[in-house]
């Protein structure tokens, strides 16, 4: 396997199907990029680490299959109710268990939420069981074609969904005065306290935003792929691998480190083994975190 | 050099240290294969928690990959053997230094380029993958599709091939995690160990007081590196088959930092106390479960997110030390 | 040859009935208790059955479970010996599947039967061999398993290689009768030990069969990928006529999705593995599951067991139909039963020699029937191809097995309404 061939070099690839394998790479990225954007707000704010990212990704992923085959109830239009779901979630999430670590050791936060991800990874799995669950739409199978460029449906519905979230989320940030608070916040912790925030509800609120970001990203992501429990930790890591290369903390940095994460392991997968895709994701974030630690789009020192 | 490794520790501590060895030692006598096999697992946890710790506890660096170390290990010893028919001991020799080299490049790479904290934590995450991944390609060693060591019956033991009774492997095991418990006294007790204290403790003061934190870490990562990579001969020869998706598995790296966790972040029973509560709840947790005819999977490990959970939040220190205080114990964490 | 066991006075007791056993937790929990077993003269054969009953492959452990409940009946009404099932869980997991292995062997079992999956299933040979207690295969391809001079393992199952050259010869067939044939094709398989078995025999053996096709491209998949888009629009690229597949049966409905969404239909889907014709992937995909054809091993539904079990089963399950999974493990526990019969007794060495004589006619799979090489292997072992018509599966090769002619090349997708 891997390099050596014993039969002939296949044919050289067409271009429309790097054109195809792009899009569809860019499409899924934008969904990574909102599932990142969440992280990034957690950790640009609360500076907690969120192991359990992917996993709580999960989670309103299966609530999206459960409600779909009880009730024949579409993904996108469950976002926003799945989104809110999310977002208490994380809110007595943070203000319940995560609150009191802020001021821990380092460590003892990622064991913490190390912990949450095993147990809600594992609980899922008792409750749902290992098999693949999937929402069967009835736009499942479509695609667009434009000349020689084929969209799959599914991930253009899923791609819109995530800018209109992504842009809802930013201009929140930028024009709201909590939105407001949250960023003074996250710039000066002492300071903002000074002048009379409430930072622990800050936090929590911050915390809820951003399990809302990354339920809305499961809402999408299940018109995409499968859901099993596994997928947790895989979306974790890649959540990291891409705020990490977008910069940590840069709202914008998150979107873009999805589309350039998403549209290169379709590239990889195209022009290499796609078994092998998820190397080149790793070898980024290595790359990154050496020569570039604040990411394309983060601040020095973030 | 006994009576320093002994100072500072009671008599009392002493005498049931060597009771509770001496428990190990007989403990096959009585215990069938299947929970010998339990208490393999055991000791195993407890030795690689050993090795780890000696990068987190002693020294605060926290690698989320030692899977790494360990798949290393197992596939350099696995591939010895299979292919030019060399022993595992031997095998060691080879892969040691391999896993040692891993760990000072990554160190290399992580240290020179300041990468701290959580960004160390997800290099090591990265390490990993990629050698997960690398590894299902590599065809000489099998890839995805697994490698299998020849195995023969349990007609007799060969120490020096590593074929045979659990029974060996038992004795093994319990020789090396006594052995790392001994080195890692050593290690602690010596000026390296006191480095290392004042590195994990305040980096920036202790390079101000002239520590060379950059070389010391890099030791610590290397001797961590090193002792894993042992165990992962150990899983090769035991288990007799290797697959890159589950050697290197960022699962079996959470898995191995439970132990230390729970038992003791920088104690030397920690890991040890860790294994054994952990595995041994679990295994009681399963043996009831199976008696109400439950026999769902995902339990054990469900249980073993609630227990670290529960001593993230209650025991932070870790079950060791708060047992230390109960029974009278001097052992001073350091 | 005496074999030197540990496991024989110093276990703790267990009594095990169908899936529960009753076990003393406490005795656990303080490390040890030391019972001795009177080994009874048990009239039925304590055999354990290893399957993965939860993991990714639970769905095809519960249809190879479908064949040992269907063995009960019915093997005592063609005269064979009692058998008291142990069952276990392989979890989807090689570790697991060798604790377990180790596990029934040490709380009695006498002879292993599993696991369906070729990682799992080595593993277990290994502790079975080890061990010295006989180990029955009933379902694993990969060609290594017999070949590392085993003297307690046999495989009433094809290897990679059989299941390759059998799928060649039929696929000839197939040509012939559709008066068609593609000239170039793209093999994309799965990533794992069975994929990669399948894929390096056939390097090794299409050279030998002169096939109307080339193999322009070769693209390797990960088991775990949960999105496919990017393999299928590689394997379009190339141009190829016909899609030669090696999958599961979850990344079959990927697959097939991809397909849909970027429309290609080649000339003929050949699988040389599981999913395309499994229930979950007829019903999941309705009318667009249909025209794929799968070279595998399969029951011949001509013979007369065969009749007689695909009766039964359909009594007990109405809505689904049998497949490799349910066939050969019924075959598997026909086996043991037939060579306890013959042994005459329990030890595992009289039993190995048993199995080692196996000849059993009136079986259900395609081929002349049951017979073990010295290597432990069933060499006689036939493949069909079977073509999934409106939600069912159907014969269309070889000929003595067959039961319609194929449909080919494929309806396109977007023509299926």
């Amino acid at each position: 396997m891997g390099g050596r061939r014993v039969l002939p070099k296949g044919p050289s690839v067409p271009v429309e199907t790097y054109l195809n394998v792009a899009t569809g790479g860019i499409l899924t990225g934008l969904v990574y990029g909102l599932m990142a954007l969440g992280l990034s707000v957690i950790f640009g704010v609360v500076r907690v680490v969120n192991f359990a990212h992917g996993e709580m990704m999960t989670i309103a992923m299966y609530i999206a299959v459960v409600l779909f085959a009880a009730f024949g109830l579409d993904p996108l239009i469950m976002l926003v109710p799945i989104a809110a779901l999310m977002f208490a979630l994380g809110y007595l999430l943070q203000r319940g268990v995560i609150n009191s670590f802020i001021t821990r050791p380092e460590y003892t936060q990622f064991l913490l939420l190390i912990a949450v991800a095993i147990i809600v990874v594992n609980g899922l799995l008792i409750v749902f069981g290992p098999d693949a669950r999937n929402v069967q739409t009835s736009y499942a199978f479509d695609s667009f074609q434009i000349g020689k460029l084929i969209v799959d449906a599914n991930k253009l519905y899923a791609a819109l969904a995530a800018i209109v979230v992504a842009g809802t989320l930013l201009g929140f940030f930028r024009f709201t005065r909590i939105g407001t608070a949250i960023r003074a916040c996250a710039d000066n912790y002492t300071g903002a306290q000074v002048v009379g925030l409430d930072v622990n509800q800050l936090y929590a609120l911050t915390f809820g935003l951003g399990s809302a970001c990354v339920g809305a990203a499961g809402s999408m992501l299940v018109l995409i792929i499968d859901v099993t429990p596994q997928v947790g930790p895989v979306y974790t890591l890649l959540a990291f691998v891409i705020v990490i290369t977008g910069g940590l903390g840069s709202m914008p940095g998150a979107l873009l480190g999805g589309v350039l994460i998403g549209l290169t392991e379709a590239l990889a997968g195209l022009l290499f083994s796609p078994s092998a895709k998820s190397m080149f994701a790793f070898g980024i974030l290595v790359l990154v975190l050496l020569f570039r630690p604040q990411g394309i789009m983060g601040k020095r020192g973030a | 050099m006994i009576a320093r490794l002994i100072e500072g520790v009671s008599r009392r501590a002493l005498i049931l240290i060597a009771v509770f060895v001496a428990a190990l030692a007989i403990a096959p006598v009585f215990v069938g294969d299947y929970l010998l096999t339990v208490l393999i697992l055991i000791l195993y946890f407890s030795y690689t928690g050993q090795a780890w710790n000696i990068m987190m506890g002693f020294s605060g660096l926290l690698s989320l990959g030692h899977a790494l170390y360990v798949g290393l290990g197992a596939y350099t010893a696995a591939a010895l053997y299979v292919h030019f028919g060399i022993g595992p001991w031997i095998g060691l020799l080879a892969a040691v230094p391999l896993a040692m080299a891993c760990g000072a490049f990554m160190a290399f790479l992580a240290f020179r380029f300041r990468v701290a904290g959580v960004y160390f934590a997800i290099l090591t995450i990265a390490f990993a993958e990629f050698a997960r991944i690398g590894f299902d390609h590599f065809g000489w060693v099998g890839g995805s599709g697994g490698f299998f060591l020849p195995v023969a019956q349990y007609a007799q033991n060969d120490l020096w091939r590593l074929r045979g009774a659990p029974v060996m492997f038992y004795y093994v095991m319990l020789a090396a995690t006594v052995l790392a418990f001994l080195c890692c006294r050593i290690l602690l007790k010596s000026r390296m160990g006191y480095f290392w204290l004042a590195i994990r403790e305040d980096e920036q003061a202790a390079r101000a007081a002239g520590i060379d934190t950059f070389r010391y870490k890099m030791y610590a990562v290397m001797i961590s590196a090193g002792m894993t990579a042992f165990a992962g001969v150990f899983y090769a020869f035991f288990y007799n088959n290797l697959f890159p998706e589950q050697a290197f598995n960022i699962l079996r790296s959470i898995e191995l930092i439970l132990a230390p966790m729970v038992g003791g972040l920088g104690t030397l029973f920690g890991p040890i106390i860790g294994a054994f509560l952990l595995e041994g709840l679990a295994e009681g947790l399963r043996n009831l479960l199976e008696y109400f005819g439950i026999d769902i999977p995902g339990t054990k490990q469900l249980f073993f997110g609630a227990v670290l959970l529960l001593v993230v939040v209650a025991l932070p220190e870790g079950v060791w030390p708060w047992l230390m205080r109960r029974l009278g114990f001097v052992e001073r964490k350091p | 040859m005496i074999r030197k066991s540990h496991t024989d006075t110093r276990v703790t007791r267990r009594t095990v009935t169908a899936g529960l056993s009753t076990s003393l937790g406490a005795a656990v929990l303080a490390g040890s208790a030391p019972f001795n077993i009177v080994r009874a003269q048990a009239a039925a054969l304590k055999v354990g059955v290893l399957l993965p009953r939860s993991g990714y492959q639970a769905g095809i452990g519960q249809q190879c479970q479908q064949g040992v409940d269907l063995a009960g009946p019915i093997l005592k009404e063609l005269g064979y010996p009692a058998l008291q099932i142990m069952n276990a869980d392989t979890e989807t997991n090689v570790q697991v599947a060798r604790a377990q292995a180790e596990k029934l062997i040490g709380e009695g079992a006498q002879l292993l039967i599993g696991a369906f999956d070729s990682g799992q299933s080595t593993a277990i040979a290994q502790v079975a061999e080890q061990k010295g207690i006989p180990y029955v295969i009933n379902i694993a391809a990969a060609p290594p398993i017999t070949e590392q001079g085993y003297k307690f393992v046999f495989r009433n199952f094809p290897t990679a290689v059989r299941i390759l050259s059998d799928a060649f010869t039929n696929q000839k067939e197939v040509f012939a009768q559709a008066g068609m044939e593609p000239k170039t094709a793209v093999l994309l398989h799965v990533n794992d030990t069975f994929g990669t078995a399948m894929q390096k025999g056939l390097e090794a053996m299409m050279p030998k069969f002169n096939m109307p096709y080339k193999v322009i491209e070769q693209i390797a998949y990960d088991p775990a990928a949960r999105d496919l888009s990017v393999e299928i629009s590689k394997a379009k690229a190339t141009g190829a006529e016909a899609l030669l597949v090696v999958s599961r049966l979850n990344d079959a409905i990927l697959l097939t999705r991809e397909l849909v969404k970027q429309r290609w239909t080649p000339q003929a889907i050949l699988s040389m593995g599981p999913g395309w014709y499994e229930d979950p992937y007829l019903k999941a995909l309705g009318k667009l599951a249909d025209d794929p054809i799968s070279f595998v091993p399969w029951q011949d539904p001509n013979k007369p067991l065969t009749k007689k079990v695909e009766a039964a089963y359909k009594k007990a399950h109405p809505n689904d139909s049998m497949n490799t999974n349910q066939v050969y493990t019924f075959e598997a526990l026909m086996i043991a039963a037939d060579a306890f019969k013959r042994a005459g007794s329990s030890d595992p060495q009289k039993l190995a020699d048993a199995l080692r004589t196996t000849d059993i006619k009136n079986n259900i799979s395609v081929g002349p029937g049951i017979k073990f090489d010295a290597k432990g292997q069933n060499v006689d072992l036939a493949n069909a191809a079977i073509q999934n018509r409106n939600g069912k599966t159907i014969v269309i090769a070889p000929k003595v097995a067959a039961e319609a002619k194929v449909v080919y090349p494929m309806t396109p997708y977007d023509k299926r309404g």
